[in-house]
Formats: structure tokens, C-alpha cells, sequence
């Protein structure tokens, strides 16, 4: 597979480290009540579309940049790549 | 009749071979089938479960009898096609799956007992009774099956593996290929042509058509002069394109030497990795036979593979020959052989209304129903009209038409699409994104038709891709329509058969319909069909065909198979590509590697390191006896330990703290500018994850330390933290682990030594106390940063120099201290001092302990929001009461072994009375016993009392006394002196 590392253009998807689900995301705070609750959900309870999924890719052997991959896990197509930090700080933006 | 006139080989050369010990003779461009056929051997083998006598029936990789094993000793290689091995002088091959010889198998005893053996024969007959599974069935199976045999000795050759991008790959270099590729590379576009033949043209090398009134190797001299004027162009010969991966990526084989009597020095195949924008599947086609009673005698062979053996190699293994066929691409193999002089016995043909093509009898309107010769063809019975007669022949060449070799337009799920116009699957929507099949791929069996289809395919990808590219002048060629009767096996009483290699017949798929296994899915399970190492070139569409007849469903309604990768076998060898051995991964050696290897360090691996295990002495026979002078030696004087291979990461930034502070269990953010703390990381599911030392060395900048295992998945970690959780955060990461040499200095001179080294610096204890770290330099201005932390229980330090430093520090160390009694240690000596200090390590952090587990429940703040800190608080983890304890054995002459397991004394060892596990151990010599550290359930309260580790496994049972984890220094006097 390649995956289209927006700095870097298409890397073999074998530099890179899988993680999983791009929800990983979205930590809880855990200072907040009901926690704990949260937590077990961040943890334990995942997607697993048949289909377009948001996935977390590690650039280990590069440029050790974390990226929100969007595949498709059915024809493993791959409709877009995003640095996470990007991400990240927009749904920062976005939740406050 | 041995050679026939023409052909494409060098009679002016003669390679000698030998076939199950007999001598033989073949000229260069032969393959081991065609010299064997050309010396007039038509029986090569003996098929899968009944050892029935088996000749080659193909040309090429589809061959499913011709199994050999080929070369001798350690390049001994089982399952060999005889059909693709090109021949070289002094090749050795041996038939397999035979025992005393070919012609005389024990096993052919097997084929009487058939009826027994019929499709599912393994499922229904060895279910019982369930033991006799692994001690008599198994055994007794694999030893009757299986083909070839394995050498048992380590592959002496060397492989490799590479990368090729391209605009266009072009797979098959026949007709529709050569016209592909032609176009493409005329254009100026990357492209690559690759063909598993070790000589381009396809089945252009196996007819007799003109092009432009010549032979077609005119025209293929005139095209590879122009491939070899194109630099844009690479042409890989012997080079088999096995599968297609995600996003243009191809997987290829080239084998570089297999042609050669030793590959020496060089690589014998290569692994390529091709990465293509638009590819063309110009792979041809594999001809059908057409079953009937005994149609496997060795002498039956595929009309089209009579013909390229007769054309390409001068070779007919029979003075007289028949063929079967229902179409009229068979007439042309009688053709051809009449004219290089070989006698026709007759062309049988199903349909009524065909005329010859020449001077041949021909039996319209009738089948072969039955052959003789149990070793080797005698004659055949034709059947037509009611009546049947005995016809002698050698040979027969059948042909039942021709199927696609569509296989890599299905590996992405492509779906096959039948045809009907050429009874016949074709590639299908939903393939491989960017393939195109051209030519008899995909249908187009003309050689006209196949030279334009490769051309416009070629026009249209570089179309896709933004380029132009001109038709190039092809040559006229012939443009005859295939015309064939649908008939697809002949009935009969006898076995015919369907799959060859995997003795799949007619009867078989009968069986597994009559026994409702009728989806493609379950016929193939059932029978075993297609599932040999032809993958079922020859056999799958005809098995669908015959099951079609008998639900009576047309066959895209019966269903399709598809084909997975590899198209032929890929040896292990070449996957590896080279990475075996000592180059299985990367080996990282310390910066005192080569001073540890002159004084004579054993060395262990630990992960990609090699660490120095420990450092033996003259007269010292046993590494303990090493090790205890090692361990006694530090704790009296100093000892000397790289380090460094304990991961470094460096953080910094404005808010450095507070992400430390996220990041660890354990408070950090009162931790001051010049101080070192002992860390935990949690997962966020709230197990322990890593630990270590986090050293401020400004308000700014820390250096975290991991464990050597966990340096990678721990930075990882970080990053993540960084990038994903908490990008608002100014802090930057980067692992140093590399850059610096730390080498640990412990023991009660540990200081004396060091004050030797500094270049005035006060390390006196209340300057520089327990947990200081600094900035500072060493042997007269070298840059170096001290740590004053301790993993053995002594005083201690720890000290970084830039790597390439390390061997110098450590050689200048240990002068500096000969009479302070410095004495280098290895990870030996390491672990023991840690397991007597009772410090974690990578044993107790094996990922399934707590906090809680490892006595630092407590240091989990509730004060703040950290990493896996809300997740270490569920009832789950909280009720769980193993922690970690001491463990000394009752009679200090027992073993104490990690592994075992922890019970009450006088519980009957079981998973029900199972109180832990001993996670380390060792031998004491501060002790002069064994000593452990474990889990111990309700351990805090069981200090003092006796249980026993059971080690079922080398029969031991051990009374242990459970006891502070501490041996060493336990209110920490030693560190802070």
C-alpha cells in the first residue's frame, strides 16, 4: 500500500506503524465526572466499518508523524491522509 | 522419433543431464521437459494419491505431472516444473513421490484401492477414534503424501530483493506484450516488460504464423533490437509477475541464475516490488483437456504444448500421434507435426461438420473414450457414432479450448465474466484498479487481433495517464476465429481425469454433488480440486463445466473460482530476500562494543543489541563464578556497565513540564531543575507500561529514560501524546538514545572514581545528592551529563558522553580506578543487582501488571489527569491483591526458577489454588542462595510465611520463604552515602 503523506507524497505504508481507530483522538478528560465511564468507551469500544474508516498511522521509519489515514477498509483505497496534529487541534477548535 | 528438424535451439552445443540417474543429452534453449521428451521419455512423474504413472501434458507453468526434484544436495528443490526448467550442462533431476523407481512404485498399490479414496475421503475416514488422529493417521498421511522432498539442509544461495516504479507494466511478453510494450515505450513512457519464459515472443515461439510473410522471429529479432535501443524501456526475462497488491504495487520473482549450474557468488533470484501506474495483463492463455477414462496415461499431453514442443523445440516424443480436440485450434497441431515428418493416426473431433485441415484421417462426429498403456501410450479407443475401435498412437494431444490466464485480474476480487462467444471465464469488472487484460487474456486469441488489442491497451493507458502515444506498424498476421464444440468431458465408465496433480476425476465431482457439496467453495474442499501447486490451471474450468452438467445450471450461474497469489510457487528463499541469518534484522552494537569484545565479553542479544552478558577471566569455568566476582566486585569496590542502550528521549519546550507530567502515573511536576525522578508509565487502559528515570536538566528540558525493550513503542507513545492528545502543548521530542554513551558507575568507590574523571566539579553529597543530574565536563573538556541514580542498590552514577566517546570513557575508567577496583560488569551482574535491590524490570513490566501489582499503587496521582491513571482505579484492577514480594528458598540449596508457579503448601497445584508466579530470579551471592521476585496474591500480609513454586515441567516442587522484596540496603543508606 501507499499512503500519501501530506509533506512527504506517497510512502510505502511499510514505514509506517498502525494504530487504529482515529476516535483515539477524542481522550476524555479525566479530571471530569464520569470518567471513568468515558474511559472504558475510549478504551474498549470501537467502530469496524466494513468501508470508509479514519485510522491512525505512525511514520516511524520517517518522519514520525502521526497521520489521519481515511481508507477504505473493504478495497483498501485511500481517500485522504492528514497530519493528526492537524487534526487534533481543529477538533480542539471545534469542541470549545 | 527423438528430434524433429527446426526449432529454436543450439545444435551446435550439447548439454549433458541426468534424469533418475540415467544420462542424458539436450542443446541450449531446451527445457528439462523438452530434452526428455526429445530422448523419447513420455513418463516423468507419479500423481498425488494414487501414484498413477504421469508424463508432462503442458509447456509451460500450468504443468501439473512433470513435478521433479531438481539438483542434488543442499539445492535440492522439490515440485520443480520440468516444463520451465531451462536446461544447463550437468543438471540433475530426480522424479518424486516414487519409491523403489518410477517405473516400479510400491504406493501404486493406492490406485487399486481407489474406491476408498474418493473425494472426502480424509473427512469421513479419519474421524475416529479422535485419538488415533496424531499417533497413527497423520503420520501414516503425511508420509504417503506429499510430492517432493525437502533437502533439509540451509539454502546455500543468496537472494535479494529490489524496487521498480514504472508509468507502465507490461506483464507477458507475447504478441498482445511485445505490441504493448512496443507502443508505450516508443512514447517515451517508463515500462517494464516482464515474462516468466526465458525468451520473449509467447506463444509466437510455439506456431508456425507469418508475420509479414516471414517467421515470426524476424520480426521478434527486429523488436528486441529496438527494446535493447530504449533506455526507458527494462525487459526482465525469467521474471514472473506472481500477484498484484494495494495501489499499483506488483510482486515479481526474477530468477537471475536458475539457469546456471551454481549461481557462486551472486544472487540467485530476486525479489522485485514494482510499483506501477497502469499495468496490462498480457499473460496469454492455458489450453483444456477434455476428460476421459484413463486420460492421464503418461503420452496424453495438450494439443497446443505438442505443438510448441514440435515447433520450439524440435521435440515429439511418439513416431505416430493422434489428437482429440473440439476445436479447430487442434487440427493445427496435426498440421504442424505432419510437416516436420511425424505420422498422424488420426484427429478425433465431437462435432459432425468439420472438414481436415490436411492430409490426416479424421474421425468427425466421435470421442477418445479410453486409453491404453500403463507407462506409456499405446493406443486409444475411438468412439463415434455407436461403434468404437482401438487406434495405436504414442501421443494424443487434446485440446478442449482455451482459458484466460486471467489470474491476476482477480486477485483484488475480481469477478471472471463467461463468455460465450469462447466458452470461456475472462477477466471481469472489479479487478486489480489500473490492470487491463489484452490479447488471449483476455480473449482475443488471434495473433492479429491479440498484436492490436496490445497496442491499443497500451494507447489507452498512457491516455490515463496524460501521455500520447502513436500505433506503431505491426506486422500482418493471421486473424482465424477460434471455432469449438462444447464438449466438456467424456462419459464413461472408467475414471477420467479432471485434476491431475490432485487425482480429482470426473467421479469425484459426481460424488461431492450427489453429497450436496455443489457450491465452487465446497466442490473444491470436498475433492481437493485446484488445491495442488498448479493452483488448478487446467482443471477448474472443466470441473465447473462438469458440475454445471450436473445441476443443470449454465455455468456463470454454478459459479466461478478466482485465483489467489502467488500465480506459480514463490519459494521462501526469495520472500526472505536475503534477510536470514545474521541479517535477519538490523544488530546495533554498543559504543564499548569493540573494547568489551578485546576484553573478552560473552555478548547476548538483547532486542537488535548485542550487550556484553558478562566478562570472563582467565581460570574462571563457569559464567556464575564470573558473574558472582562481577556482582561482589561492584558491591565492594566499583563496577563499569554500559547502558546505553536504555532509551533516551529528549523534551523540550515551554511546556515540557506539563506534558511530563501528563505523561507519567507518578507526580512531576515539583520536580526541580537539577533532579532526577523515577517514573511510571501507565497504558490507558491502566496496566504498567514502561518505566524510568526523567532528569530536568532546565526549566525546559528533561531526558526520560526507558527501558531498553520499550524504547521504541515508548517514543511512540510520546509522540502520540504530542501529536494526537495534546498538540496545543509546546514541546518537542526526539530519541537520543544513540547519541549518548551511558555508561552506569556503582559501588562505594563509585565517587572516588568519578572525582578522578570531572573536570572540577564538586560531587560531594551535599552538592551533588541522590537523584542530582547536571551538565557538566569530563577528562579535561569533554561534554558529558551526570545522573546520580542507582539500579543496583549501591551508590551510583551514571554518566552520558556523545557516543563516540563511550569506548574511550570506559577504557579511561577503568584505569583511572585499577586500584579502586573497578571491574566492568554485563547485564549478567545487572540483573542480579537489581533482583537483590527488588527493582522492576522488564519481567514484572511484562504488560499484564499494575501499579498496584508492582508496590507503587500509591504513587498514582489523584491529583491530576495522567495517562491510564482513571483506567488503574477500576474495581477490576484494584480487587486484584498479587503483589510483588521477595522469595527466598527454605533450604538455600534449592533452585528458585522464573516461570514457576506460586501455591499454598499442600494445595494441589491447579488454576483454581494458583496464587502467582516467580517473574525473576537469580543467585545470590550477597544471599549465597536463589533468590526471586514474583507476584504473590495477598502478598503484603504472607511476609514470613512458607510456599512452595511449582516448575511442573523439570519435576520440581521448592519451599519458599515470602519475604521483602529489598535484600539490599533496604532504608536506602547506601544510595544516599
Amino acid at each position: 500500500m501507499l499512503i500519501p503523506h501530506p509533506l512527504l507524497g506517497p510512502r510505502d505504508s511499510q514505514e509506517f506503524t498502525y494504530l487504529g481507530d482515529a476516535g483515539l483522538l477524542n481522550r476524555p478528560d479525566g479530571m471530569a465526572a464520569g470518567a471513568e465511564a468515558a474511559f472504558h468507551d475510549y478504551v474498549y469500544l470501537r467502530d469496524n466499518p466494513a468501508g470508509v474508516h479514519r485510522e491512525l498511522w505512525f511514520h516511524e521509519q520517517g518522519d514520525r508523524s502521526w497521520l489521519v489515514v481515511t481508507r477504505n477498509t473493504v478495497t483498501h483505497e485511500i481517500l485522504g491522509a492528514e497530519l493528526a496534529r492537524e487534526v487534533a487541534l481543529r477538533g480542539q477548535e471545534g469542541g470549545q | 522419433m527423438t528430434r524433429l528438424s527446426g526449432g529454436l535451439i543450439d545444435r551446435t552445443q550439447t548439454l549433458r543431464f541426468r534424469f533418475d540417474g540415467k544420462d542424458y543429452a539436450g542443446h541450449p534453449g531446451d527445457t528439462l521437459a523438452s530434452a526428455l521428451l526429445a530422448s523419447g521419455v513420455r513418463l516423468m512423474g507419479r500423481s498425488f494419491k494414487y501414484h498413477r504413472p504421469r508424463g508432462v501434458v503442458s509447456a509451460g507453468s500450468e504443468e501439473p505431472n512433470a513435478l521433479v526434484e531438481l539438483r542434488t544436495a543442499a539445492r535440492q528443490e522439490p515440485n520443480t516444473r520440468a516444463t520451465t526448467v531451462e536446461l544447463f550442462d550437468g543438471l540433475e533431476a530426480n522424479s518424486q513421490n516414487r519409491w523403489p523407481s518410477l517405473a516400479l512404485d510400491a504406493l501404486e498399490v493406492n490406485d487399486l484401492f481407489a474406491p476408498f479414496f474418493a473425494a472426502g475421503f480424509y473427512y469421513k475416514t479419519f474421524m475416529w477414534p479422535k485419538r488415533f488422529w496424531e499417533k497413527l493417521y497423520e503420520p501414516m498421511i503425511r508420509r504417503a503424501a506429499g510430492l517432493g522432498r525437502l533437502s533439509m539442509q540451509p539454502d546455500p544461495d543468496g537472494y535479494d530483493k529490489g524496487f521498480l516504479h514504472c508509468d507502465l507494466l507490461v506483464i507477458g511478453a507475447g504478441p498482445a506484450g511485445l505490441a504493448a510494450a512496443l507502443t508505450a515505450a516508443r512514447s517515451g513512457a517508463r515500462v517494464i516488460l516482464a515474462d516468466e519464459d526465458f525468451r520473449l515472443g509467447g506463444r509466437l515461439l510455439a506456431e508456425t504464423h507469418l508475420l509479414d510473410d516471414r517467421p515470426a522471429t524476424d520480426w521478434l529479432a527486429q523488436v528486441e533490437a529496438e527494446f535493447a535501443s530504449l533506455p526507458n524501456l527494462r525487459v526482465m526475462r525469467r521474471t514472473t509477475v506472481f500477484g498484484v497488491f494495494d495501489h499499483g504495487v506488483f510482486g515479481a520473482v526474477e530468477r537471475v541464475a536458475d539457469h546456471l549450474p551454481d549461481p557462486g557468488q551472486g544472487v540467485r533470484q530476486t525479489l522485485w516490488r514494482i510499483t506501477a501506474s497502469r499495468a496490462i495483463l498480457a499473460a496469454g492463455a492455458t489450453e483444456r483437456h477434455i476428460p476421459f477414462a484413463n486420460n492421464d496415461r503418461p503420452g496424453v499431453m495438450l494439443a497446443g504444448s505438442l505443438r510448441a514442443y514440435a515447433n520450439r523445440w524440435a521435440a515429439c516424443p511418439a513416431e505416430r500421434v493422434a489428437i482429440f480436440t473440439n476445436n479447430s485450434d487442434g487440427h493445427r497441431t496435426a498440421l504442424d507435426l505432419a510437416a516436420k515428418g511425424v505420422d498422424i493416426a488420426g484427429v478425433i473431433d465431437p462435432r459432425d461438420d468439420v472438414q481436415p485441415l490436411g492430409d490426416y484421417p479424421l474421425f468427425s462426429g466421435s470421442v477418445v473414450s479410453d486409453a491404453r498403456g500403463r507407462l506409456e501410450l499405446s493406443r486409444v479407443e475411438v468412439t463415434g457414432n455407436g461403434r468404437s475401435h482401438w487406434l495405436d498412437c504414442g501421443v494424443l494431444g487434446v485440446s478442449g479450448g482455451w482459458n484466460p490466464n486471467l489470474h491476476l485480474a482477480s486477485h483484488h476480487r475480481g469477478r471472471p465474466r463467461w463468455s460465450k462467444a469462447i466458452q470461456a471465464f475472462v477477466p471481469g469488472a472489479g479487478g486489480p484498479a489500473g490492470l487491463e487484460a489484452a490479447g488471449a487474456a483476455a480473449g482475443e486469441g488471434s495473433t492479429h487481433a491479440a498484436l492490436q488489442a496490445g497496442a491499443r491497451a497500451a494507447q489507452a493507458a498512457l491516455d490515463a495517464l496524460g501521455l500520447r502515444a502513436a500505433s506503431p506498424e505491426l506486422p500482418r498476421a493471421e486473424d482465424t476465429r477460434l471455432r469449438q464444440a462444447a464438449l466438456w468431458h467424456v462419459p464413461g465408465k472408467g475414471r477420467a481425469w479432471v485434476d491431475f496433480q490432485n487425482d480429482v476425476t470426473v467421479k469425484d465431482i459426481k460424488l461431492a454433488h450427489a453429497e450436496n457439496m455443489r457450491p465452487v467453495e465446497h466442490l473444491k474442499r470436498w475433492t481437493t480440486l485446484g488445491m495442488a501447486t498448479d493452483q488448478g490451471k487446467t482443471a477448474n474450468v472443466t470441473a465447473l463445466a462438469v458440475m454445471s452438467e450436473l445441476t443443470g445450471k449454465p455455468i456463470p450461474e454454478t459459479g466461478t473460482t478466482i485465483f489467489r497469489p502467488p500465480y506459480t510457487g514463490v519459494s521462501l528463499s526469495v520472500l526472505g530476500g536475503g534477510d536470514t541469518g545474521r541479517h535477519f534484522r538490523p544488530r546495533r552494537l554498543t559504543p564499548t562494543h569493540s573494547w568489551a569484545e578485546a576484553q573478552g565479553a560473552v555478548f547476548v542479544e538483547v532486542g537488535q543489541w548485542m550487550r556484553a552478558q558478562y566478562f570472563p577471566r582467565p581460570g574462571e569455568t563457569h559464567w556464575r563464578q564470573t558473574v558472582d566476582r562481577e556482582v561482589l566486585a561492584t558491591r565492594a569496590g566499583v563496577g563499569l556497565c554500559d547502558v546505553t542502550t536504555l532509551g533516551k528521549v529528549d523534551v523540550q519546550g515551554a511546556d515540557a513540564g506539563e506534558f511530563i507530567n501528563r505523561l507519567y502515573c507518578n507526580g512531576m511536576k515539583t520536580l526541580k531543575v537539577g533532579m532526577v525522578r523515577y517514573g511510571l508509565m501507565l497504558r490507558e487502559d491502566g496496566h504498567a507500561f514502561d518505566d524510568g528515570t526523567c532528569a530536568r536538566l532546565a526549566e525546559d528540558h528533561f531526558v526520560v529514560t526507558t527501558t531498553t525493550a520499550q524504547a521504541g513503542p515508548v517514543y511512540r507513545h510520546m509522540e502520540f501524546a504530542r501529536q494526537c492528545l495534546w498538540p496545543e502543548l509546546d514541546v518537542q521530542l526526539i530519541s537520543t538514545t544513540d547519541a549518548w554513551a551511558q555508561l552506569s558507575v556503582a559501588g562505594p568507590n563509585a565517587r572516588r572514581l568519578l572525582e578522578r574523571l570531572v573536570d572540577g566539579f564538586d560531587l560531594s553529597n551535599e552538592a551533588f545528592p541522590f537523584m542530582a543530574c547536571a551538565g557538566l565536563t569530563v577528562c579535561g573538556g569533554l561534554r558529558a551529563r551526570l545522573f546520580r541514580i542507582s539500579f543496583s542498590g549501591e551508590l551510583a552514577y551514571e554518566i552520558a558522553v556523545p557516543a563516540r566517546f563511550g569506548a574511550a570513557l570506559m577504557a579511561r575508567m577503568t584505569e583511572l580506578g585499577a586500584d579502586l577496583g573497578a571491574t566492568p560488569y554485563g547485564t549478567e551482574a545487572l540483573s542480579v543487582m537489581r533482583i537483590e535491590k527488588g527493582h522492576a524490570a522488564g519481567n514484572e513490566l511484562n504488560g499484564q501488571t499494575t501499579a498496584q501489582m508492582l508496590g507503587m499503587g500509591r504513587m498514582v496521582s489523584t491529583k491530576k489527569d495522567s495517562i491510564g491513571a482513571v483506567m488503574s482505579r477500576r474495581e477490576g484492577l484494584v480487587a486484584d491483591s498479587r503483589v510483588l514480594v521477595g522469595l527466598q528458598p527454605v533450604d538455600p540449596a534449592d533452585p528458585v526458577v522464573a516461570g514457576a508457579h506460586l501455591f499454598a503448601e499442600g494445595a494441589p497445584p491447579g488454576t483454581e489454588t494458583d496464587l502467582g508466579w516467580i517473574s525473576s530470579a537469580c543467585h545470590s551471592p550477597h544471599l549465597q542462595s536463589g533468590l526471586g521476585l514474583g507476584f504473590l496474591a495477598d502478598g503484603a500480609a504472607r511476609m514470613g510465611e512458607v510456599i512452595v513454586a511449582a516448575n511442573p515441567l523439570e519435576g520440581q516442587s521448592v519451599r519458599l520463604r515470602v519475604v521483602s522484596p529489598h535484600f539490599i540496603d533496604p532504608d536506602g543508606g547506601r544510595l544516599r552515602a
